[in-house]
């Protein structure tokens, strides 16, 4: 009963403070509303009875990437945005039309959509960790890893000017 | 009662308990910074209000919560106003996974001594005070001040720097004792002195110490507040009880960081000698308050450093050396055989 409730006031909270993420105009009010999705989404995960999920995406996502994203913001000084093309009609008129198709396309997905998980299905750390390092998954796994890494040394030498 | 309802009244038993004994911590560390840092300069310090000056704090709060509140004119006021909330909320919420003592039987239960026994604690902590970093983020930002904004700018980048040696640090810990449950990383440390993890894991123990110091910004690592540059870094524009509740963040940080050292590397409430003397919450208490001055000590020795020397080190030094420490600890672990 009362899980319900919590889940629902942190979905609510999720959703809501997503909304102010992509509809309001000034980056920093973005990013901190961002930060509240993502402890939303954390305390969601605790919820289901996943503890190290939530902690990690506090870990990585909020207290680590969206400092990042602030300290750029910050740096940047960036202001309000309000650029001549938000007040263009005919792209208004494209942005709701595409807007509404984008929302019927995911209603029509998600309706009647249940998910039940396989009998015997166990979702502990410990399982998903061995899940992750069997012989079916370690080389996707490991693969992707190399991918963030040349992604990583790629911005680098982008980013980097010749002296 | 039933037992939700037990469990309830206990956690807010040592709720209230926990912040009271941090408040009272909270008060008597600023004076006992003021008065040792003043000796340690051949001054007096504080010596007026009441014996030795120990009222000094109660009359500190009292003057700052009948001051006036000013709010810069181009502060952006939600933000402004919510940063200090966010800082002490965040300060508070670390210590709760904190353990001070052996789990005990009374009334027919097991009481542990600590808010939350988690069995990710050291995760919690990690999360939480990652988090931290936005009350000072926050206050650089929304007050609208050059000097204000570059405190933030310096917090944030110094934190997340040596945030990632913090965590490094922890993990010859964990492999240790096979759990990220803090209880059981003390329990890993049970038999005597050079059973603690500061003996078996010296090289982690001062990474810990010098990233927990860089992690609460105290000297040296003191940039996003050094006045001789930035008036008061990020809490510039705050008066009133929100400079105080700013003040609070940061010592409770401190104390947190401090009862987190004594329990992962100095054994916790266990205590050095267990033949001759028995393990108690007052071995915790006396080697919080040993770390605790040691940062005082700190502040009165050494000189601030070098924004730029503050960056190579965290990166080319402390994380390089906490990865080192990792990778030995797994090897000795490995042939061994030992491990979980």
């Amino acid at each position: 009963m009362i899980d319900t409730v919590v889940f629902y006031l942190f979905a609510a909270l999720a959703v809501g403070s997503a909304l102010v993420v992509v509809g309001q105009r000034n980056a920093m009010y973005s990013a901190f509303a961002l930060i509240v999705t993502l402890g939303s989404l954390s305390a969601i995960f605790g919820l289901l009875g996943s503890p190290f999920i939530a902690a990690l995406q506090v870990v990585v996502y909020a207290g680590a990437i969206m400092v990042l994203f602030l300290f750029v913001l910050m740096l940047l000084n960036v202001k309000r945005e309000d650029s001549d093309a938000t007040q263009s009609p005919g792209l208004r008129g494209a942005a709701i039309l595409l807007g509404g198709a984008l929302a019927f396309q995911v209603g029509v997905v998600l309706w009647g959509y249940r998910v039940t998980a396989p009998a015997g299905f166990d979702a502990s750390t410990v399982q998903v960790a061995r899940e992750l390092f069997s012989a079916r998954f370690l080389y996707v796994f490991e693969a992707t890893s190399i991918l963030i890494l040349a992604a990583l040394v790629g911005a680098v030498v982008l980013a980097r000017r010749e002296r | 009662m039933s037992p939700l309802q037990q469990d309830l009244a206990i956690a807010a038993v040592k709720v209230v308990a926990i912040f009271g004994v941090l408040l009272t911590l909270f008060a008597v560390m600023t004076w006992v910074e003021r008065r040792a840092l003043a000796f340690m300069q051949f001054r007096l310090g504080p010596n007026r209000t009441g014996p030795f000056g120990l009222l000094q704090p109660m009359a500190d709060g009292i003057k700052l919560f009948f001051k006036e509140e000013v709010m810069p004119a181009g502060a952006v006021k939600w933000i402004f106003l919510a940063a200090p909330a966010v800082a002490v909320i965040t300060a508070f919420l670390s210590i709760a996974v904190v353990p001070y003592g052996k789990p005990f039987r009374a009334f027919g239960r097991e009481i542990t001594l600590q808010i939350a026994d988690l069995d990710v604690g050291l995760l919690y902590i990690f999360a939480v005070s990652s988090l931290g970093v936005y009350g000072v983020v926050m206050a650089g930002w929304a007050a609208n001040n050059k000097y204000t904004l570059l405190g933030g700018l310096r917090a944030s980048a110094q934190m997340f720097s040596y945030e990632l040696a913090l965590g490094l640090s922890w993990v010859g810990v964990i492999m240790l004792a096979g759990s990220f449950r803090i209880q059981e990383i003390v329990a890993a440390q049970a038999g005597g002195l050079h059973h603690w993890n500061a003996v078996q894991q010296l090289l982690a123990f001062i990474i810990y110490m010098t990233a927990a110091t860089a992690e609460v910004s105290r000297t040296p690592f003191d940039l996003p507040e050094g006045e001789t540059e930035l008036v008061a870094g990020f809490h510039t524009e705050y008066s009133s009880m929100r400079f105080a509740l700013m003040q609070m963040a940061e010592y409770v940080n401190m104390i947190t960081v401090a009862a987190l050292g004594t329990n992962l590397f100095l054994g916790g409430w266990l205590s050095p000698f267990p033949s001759l003397i028995p393990d108690s919450t007052l071995w915790f208490l006396a080697k919080l308050v040993i770390l605790l001055f040691g940062f005082i000590w700190l502040r009165g020795t050494l000189p601030r450093l070098r924004y730029d020397q503050l960056m190579s080190f965290g990166w080319k030094v402390l994380v390089p050396l906490a990865v080192v420490n990792i990778l030995v600890t797994a090897g000795v672990l490995a042939y061994l055989g030992g491990g979980r």
